[in-house]
C-alpha cells in the first residue's frame, strides 16, 4: 500500500513532555520510571508522567476532563503538534482529517474513583461521574477531534497493547481510501487501578523498574503515554512505509512460545512496504520485560531478520505504556530517523543469553533509513509498523 | 468505496437469525413479542463456551454465520470487531473490585475484560492468523465499522468479516449508558468485482444525520435501534432483507456515514 508522510509528531511519556527531553533520555539511558504509588498501589515501579493532575483543559471541552484526555492535551500541546494540525485544517479543510487514535482503558480512573463514591443507600454512581466523556473509549477520539477544531471521521481503536499501532494502520487506510486527506493518529492510556492491579494479579509485575531482554528480567512496569502523528497523503523524510497485523489464534494473554504470529506481522509490514528484511536498519521491540514476550519476539525477530539487525525495548525507560505503546515506538522511530541513532535498552548491561538477535544495549550513533516497531496485544493481537523516507 | 456484500448474520429480540428474520425486516411479517436465549456458537465446546461471556458468545455467533452464509471458513478472512460496551459487565464486576483496596481482581476476569476479548477468542476458536481490529466508537460503532471495514477492503483487495454487537450493562453502569436490548449483525464484505449482486456505497459525509434518516422503517424496531448501537445497522439490513435499493446514514458525531444499499433482484442468501 501506499505510503503517507509524518508531517507532525509529539509524545509526552515519563522520558518528558518534549522531543528534545525523549531524545536526550534515549541518548542518556536515563529511565523515566519510579516506584509506584499512585491510587493506592505501591507494587513495583511505573511510568508516570509529571503535572498531569495540574493539566488543565479548556473550559468549553472541560466535560471530558479525565487523567487519559487531560494526557492527550498535553501531547496535542506539545512538539508545535496543534499548530501543525492547525496548518494541515486551513490547507485541507477540517471535514478532510480523521482522528484514529488508540487506547486500551481510555478514563477509567474516573470510573474507578465513581465506584468509590456511591451512593450507600441506592448504589448509584454520583451525578457529576460523566461516563460518555471520560470512562468510554470513544471519549479520547472526541476529544483530540474537538480540541483540533476537525470534523472528519472519528475512530477509537481498542485493541489492548496494539491499540495505536493498528490506529496508525487504520489512518493509512482511510488515507489511502480517499476518506480523507490526512489523519491525526495514535493514542494515549493512562494509569489506573484496573491495569496496575490486573497485571499484578497476572503475577507480570515486575518489583524492581522492568528490564526487557534481560537475562534476571522479572516482568514490566505500567507506564502512562499520549503520542500522536500527522499523517498526511504523499511523501516524507519520515513515512509510513507499511504496516502488518496477524493474529496468534492461542491465547487471551500468553504469547505464542513460537513467536510465529509475531513473526506473520512483520513479513506482512514488509510485504505491504515491498521491502526485504535486509532494508531495516533497526527494530523498536514490543519488549514488555515479560519471560515470555521476550522470548517469544526473539524467536519472531530471528526467524524474520536473522541475528544481524540491531534491537531494542524502551520500556526500560518509559514503562510498558499499554494502548499508547504503538505511538511511542512510532515516535521514536522517528527520531531515530531523524538524529541518526538506534536507542539501546535501558539499564542493560549484558542481553538473555538465551535470547538470539542483536539487542542493543547502549544507544549507538549511525544512520538510519528504516525502522519497525513491533506492538502486540491480549487477544494475541500484532501489530508492525515500517517507517523511513519515502 | 463501494463493496458487495457475500454474507449476512443478526441477531436480536424477535430477530432470532438473519433467514428466520427476513420476512418480518422487509416488513412482511409483525415483529414478535418472543425473546429466544442469547445464541451459542457451534465452534465452541462446552468448555469454552462456559469460560466466554455472554457478550463473546454472542459475537462468535454472528461471525460463524455470516461466514458461513459467505461460503468462508471461520477464520480465514480479516475481521472488523465494533461495540461501544464491549466486556461492560465485566468491566462493572472489576470496578465493584477495584473500589476496596487490598482486594485481589481476578486475572482470568482481567484479561478478558479488554475490549477486544471476543476477536480475540474467535481467532482462538478458529486458530487463525488472520488480522483483526476492534472499534469502540459509542453510538457511532456500526458507522465506524462500515468505513472501516471498506476502507480495508479498497485499498487491501481481499474480503472483511464486519461484526457489530452490545449487550446491556449491569448496575450500577447501566444508568449511565442504557443499551435496553442485546443486538447484533455480521457482514461478510468483499472487494468490487466478486460476483455479488448486492453492494454497499460507503462515504464519511461532514453533515448530521437526522433520525429519521437511519431509523428502520418498521415502527416496532425503531425502539431497538434507539436502544442499542449495534442496532443503528437495521435501516441497513431491511434494504437487504427486501432486496431493495435505498440509503441509511448513521450519525457519527457531527458527521455521518451514508451507506448506499444498490440496486439487486435478490436478497443475500442465508
Amino acid at each position: 500500500m501506499k505510503p503517507v508522510a509524518i508531517t507532525a509528531y509529539t509524545l509526552v511519556s515519563a522520558l518528558g513532555g518534549t522531543k528534545a527531553a525523549t531524545l536526550a533520555a534515549l541518548r542518556s539511558g536515563q529511565s523515566g520510571l519510579t516506584r509506584c504509588d499512585f491510587a493506592g498501589v505501591n507494587h513495583g515501579y511505573i511510568g508516570r508522567v509529571a503535572g498531569v493532575e495540574t493539566h488543565a483543559l479548556p473550559p468549553p471541552l472541560a466535560c471530558f476532563d479525565c487523567r487519559n484526555n487531560r494526557l492527550a492535551d498535553m501531547a496535542l500541546h506539545s512538539n508545535g503538534f496543534a499548530d501543525a494540525v492547525d496548518a494541515a485544517r486551513v490547507r485541507l479543510g477540517d471535514a478532510r482529517i480523521a482522528v484514529v487514535v488508540g487506547t486500551s482503558t481510555s478514563g477509567i480512573l474516573s470510573a474507578e474513583e465513581a465506584f468509590r463514591r456511591r451512593d450507600p443507600v441506592t448504589g448509584a454512581l454520583p451525578a457529576a461521574f460523566n461516563f460518555t466523556e471520560t470512562h468510554e473509549t470513544y471519549s479520547l477520539p472526541r476529544y483530540v477531534r474537538a480540541a483540533l477544531n476537525l470534523r472528519g471521521p472519528a475512530l477509537s481503536v481498542a485493541a489492548a497493547c496494539a491499540s495505536a499501532a493498528k490506529a496508525i494502520a487504520h489512518a493509512r487506510e482511510l488515507i489511502n481510501a480517499g476518506v480523507c486527506d490526512a489523519a491525526v493518529a495514535g493514542g494515549a492510556d493512562s494509569l489506573c487501578r484496573m491495569t496496575l492491579r490486573g497485571f499484578a494479579s497476572l503475577e507480570l509485575v515486575s518489583p524492581a523498574p522492568c528490564r526487557p531482554c534481560a537475562a534476571d528480567r522479572a516482568g514490566l512496569s505500567i507506564g502512562e503515554a499520549a503520542g500522536f502523528l500527522l499523517l498526511q497523503r504523499g511523501a516524507g523524510d519520515i513515512a509510513l512505509l507499511g504496516a502488518g497485523s496477524s493474529s496468534d489464534g492461542h491465547h487471551m494473554s500468553a504469547p505464542q512460545p513460537d513467536g510465529a504470529g509475531a513473526a506473520s506481522a512483520m513479513n506482512n509490514a514488509l510485504t505491504d512496504a515491498g521491502l526485504k528484511p535486509s532494508a531495516i536498519d533497526y527494530i523498536h521491540l514490543h519488549g514488555t520485560g515479560t519471560k515470555a514476550n521476550d522470548e517469544a519476539e526473539d524467536a519472531a525477530v530471528v526467524t524474520v531478520f536473522g541475528k544481524a539487525t540491531a534491537c531494542a525495548s524502551s520500556k526500560g525507560g518509559t514503562g510498558h505504556t499499554l494502548g499508547a505503546a504503538g505511538v511511542v515506538g512510532a515516535v521514536i522511530a522517528a527520531l531515530s530517523i531523524r538524529h541518526g541513532m538506534m536507542p539501546g535498552c535501558f539499564g542493560l548491561d549484558r542481553p538473555d543469553a538465551r535470547l538470539r538477535g542483536n539487542i542493543l544495549t547502549r544507544t549507538v550513533d549511525a544512520p538510519v533509513r528504516r525502522v519497525m516497531t513491533n506492538a502486540f496485544g491480549f487477544g494475541g493481537v500484532n501489530c508492525s509498523l515500517l517507517f523511513g523516507a519515502a | 468505496m463501494q463493496v458487495n456484500v457475500a454474507g449476512v448474520a443478526l441477531w436480536g429480540p424477535g430477530l432470532p437469525g438473519w433467514e428466520a428474520s427476513r420476512a418480518t425486516l422487509s416488513g412482511l411479517s409483525p415483529v414478535t413479542e418472543q425473546r429466544e436465549p442469547l445464541p451459542v456458537p457451534a465452534l465452541l465446546g462446552p468448555a469454552e463456551r462456559r469460560r466466554t461471556s455472554p457478550v463473546v458468545r454472542l459475537a462468535l455467533h454472528l461471525a460463524e454465520r455470516a461466514s458461513l452464509a459467505a461460503g468462508i471458513p471461520c477464520g480465514a478472512i480479516s475481521a472488523v470487531f465494533a461495540t461501544s460496551n464491549g466486556e461492560g459487565a465485566l468491566l462493572g464486576a472489576l470496578l465493584e473490585v477495584l473500589a476496596r483496596d487490598n482486594t485481589p481482581i481476578s486475572p482470568t476476569q482481567f484479561h478478558n475484560s479488554v475490549h477486544n476479548a471476543a476477536a480475540g477468542y474467535w481467532t482462538i476458536a478458529t486458530r487463525s492468523r488472520a488480522p483483526f481490529t476492534c472499534l469502540a466508537c459509542h453510538d457511532a460503532s456500526a458507522a465506524a465499522a462500515l468505513l472501516q471495514s471498506a476502507a480495508q477492503i479498497v485499498t487491501g483487495g481481499e474480503s472483511v468479516l464486519c461484526v457489530c454487537y452490545d449487550l446491556p450493562l449491569s448496575a450500577p453502569l447501566d444508568a449511565k449508558r442504557p443499551v435496553l436490548e442485546p443486538f447484533g449483525f455480521a457482514l461478510v464484505l468483499a472487494p468490487p468485482g466478486s460476483s455479488q449482486p448486492r453492494a454497499l456505497r460507503v462515504r464519511y459525509a461532514p453533515e448530521p444525520a437526522e433520525e429519521a434518516m437511519w431509523l428502520p422503517q418498521s415502527l416496532a424496531l425503531q425502539p431497538l435501534a434507539r436502544g442499542n448501537p449495534a442496532a443503528r445497522g437495521l435501516r441497513i439490513l431491511e434494504l437487504l432483507a427486501g432486496g431493495n435499493a435505498g440509503r441509511a446514514r448513521l450519525p457519527m458525531l457531527d458527521g455521518s456515514v451514508d451507506v448506499e444499499v444498490t440496486p439487486c433482484s435478490t436478497a443475500p442468501r442465508s
